[in-house]
């Protein structure tokens, strides 16, 4: 059986993780791993929901020692934790807030002590085919897509990440404001530090002065993890910020503006990461160079019709893109745009079929559909609104038929009750209308 | 930090920071709409952790302090419009 090392590049001594009371090495990471392996119920799946990225590298790592996949979907709804509960029997959700877990079997982050600590000599190999994670999307049809992720690929997933960012030479110490069960937060914080030599922050940093503060904390090289909308409150709170050798976004477009801002402001490069949970990261770029995407090794892209495909390297199979490209070589490519279809709002992505589906479906609700304005601000997040039919709710009923179904970046604003839907006479909803009916129920001041 | 705010103070300054909440997240709703003790997440009005961002930098900008997440508590604080008022009117510098 082929195995493959749990973290490859560091030694066991090496610092892994820096939490508030300080550095933890590779070795005290393990040992940790294998005291919660130890407390581990029986089960195939771990739903490990845990808010700091230590607990969840912990929880990951017992997870890959006793053949417990890590299910990581796109929202934490009710409806979501019923379905993992119905399709992947036995999975236990690992927590340390208060998660409202539902009905699934729970366990608390444990207390571990140093003291309990075993001595850990050696570095554990993992099958290089066991499911080590299964990062979902919710479909365009509507309904979750599970991504299998084997331990041999997400390694060379993180083996790649590090090598187009040249992290192997020069590893650095990472603070992500991105959750680490998000295929990008898990990807450039998590299997950075498994595989590229890094070091993470366990906390994830949310206001602008947490991220000073967490910047400040951790030693020199520093790469910060983070997304466009949070870069941009960073640099608009105008408050003093610790050294930062490397920024890193990804989630959604970042304006050249933003980028060039960003560069000047703190003297690190600014790159940016495009992939998909399907795909895991396939290319990367500096803003400010110019719109060209450099693949990341291995991984190769093919067009047929409008779509393109991305296989080799990491990727599992081969994948079909939401984005229309244009390729340019082997190497390069530019992105034109998405399918019409496709949303991503602070980087979560799911269909107008799917957000329609479940608004039809709510009992009560004569018609409905969701709308995505054009007027997108570069870096801010675009809101979505819905308009409904339905005479015998209120808007707040229908809100919070919604909120369990759906995640809470999607929800509509407004959601705008109306006598009818503007559809055609094929029973179709023109784009123009709903701009019109949009206009007339926003206000712009 | 210190509590010993006067209700009324912190009463009269609700208007203004409800006028904050919208402007800055362009909600379709009139200031007096926004009740004072309703949850701002859930069931209330249904802000979201982007929207928290948002109201931080303008808070930011109009108050003069910045905002932590780990030495308040972030879930009080944005528990309803009284309670962020209150935060605002204890730590405001301007």
């Amino acid at each position: 059986m082929n195995t493959l090392p749990l973290i490859t590049g560091h030694a066991l001594d090496d610092c892994l993780a820096w939490r508030s009371d300080g550095p933890v090495s590779v070795r005290e990471f393990l040992a940790d791993a294998q005291l919660l392996a130890a407390r581990l119920p029986a089960g195939d799946w771990l739903l490990n929901v845990c808010q700091d990225r230590y607990r969840f590298a912990v929880g990951f790592a017992a997870g890959l020692l006793t053949g417990k996949g890590s299910l990581q979907p796109a929202s934490q709804s009710a409806e979501t934790l019923s379905r993992i509960q119905h399709d992947f029997p036995g999975t236990v959700c690992l927590c340390d807030s208060a998660f409202e877990s539902g009905d699934l079997p729970r366990l608390d982050f444990p207390e571990l002590h140093a003291v309990d600590r075993p001595h850990v000599m050696e570095i554990p190999s993992v099958p290089a085919d066991q499911v080590a994670a299964i990062l979902f999307t919710s479909g365009s049809t509507g309904i979750p897509q599970a991504h299998r992720k084997s331990w041999g690929k997400l390694l060379a997933n993180g083996l790649a990440g590090a090598a187009a960012l040249a992290l192997n030479n020069c590893p650095h110490t990472i603070v992500g404001t991105v959750p680490v069960q998000h295929s990008y937060g898990f990807e450039s914080t998590l299997l950075l530090a498994l595989h590229g030599r890094c070091s993470f922050w366990a906390g994830k940093p949310f206001y602008p002065q947490d991220i000073a503060a967490a910047l400040s904390t951790v030693p020199q090289p520093r790469l910060l993890v983070t997304t466009p909308f949070h870069l941009s409150a960073l640099l608009a709170a105008e408050i003093e910020l610790p050294s930062i050798d490397l920024l890193l976004s990804a989630t959604a477009p970042l304006s050249l503006e933003l980028a060039a801002r960003a560069e000047q402001r703190t003297g690190a490069p600014l790159h940016e990461i495009y992939g998909s949970t399907e795909t895991g990261q396939i290319a990367v770029r500096r803003t400010t160079d110019g719109p060209r995407w450099a693949l990341l090794p291995a991984i190769r892209l093919r067009q047929h019709e409008e779509i393109t495909f991305a296989s080799g390297g990491h990727i599992e199979g081969e994948m079909p893109m939401g984005d229309r490209i244009e390729i340019h070589d082997d190497c390069h490519f530019t992105l034109l745009g998405r399918h019409a279809d496709l949303i991503n709002i602070a980087g979560k992505r799911t269909s107008l079929a799917y957000l329609n589906h479940q608004i039809a479906t709510i009992p009560g609700i004569v018609d409905a559909c969701f709308y995505l304005p054009d007027d997108e601000r570069p870096d801010g997040i675009t809101r979505l609104a819905a308009f409904v039919v339905a005479p015998a709710l209120s808007v707040r009923d229908i809100q919070a038929a919604l909120r369990s179904r759906i995640d809470a970046v999607f929800m509509p604003r407004p959601l705008v009750r109306v006598a009818a839907l503007p559809r055609n006479s094929t029973g179709k909803l023109p784009r123009d209308a709903l701009q019109a009916l949009h206009r007339t129920h926003t206000r712009h001041d | 930090m210190s509590e010993a705010l006067s209700p009324e103070v912190v009463t009269g300054l609700l208007p203004e920071v409800a006028e904050l909440i919208i402007s800055a997240l362009n909600l379709d709703m009139g200031a007096d709409e926004i009740e004072a003790d309703a949850p701002l997440f859930g069931e209330g009005l249904g802000l979201d952790s982007i929207d928290v961002l948002e109201i931080a930098l303008v808070v930011s900008k109009r108050y003069g302090f910045q905002l932590r997440s780990d030495n308040e508590d972030n879930i009080r604080i944005f528990s309803s419009l009284r309670a962020l008022t209150a935060h605002i009117a204890a730590h405001r510098s301007k």
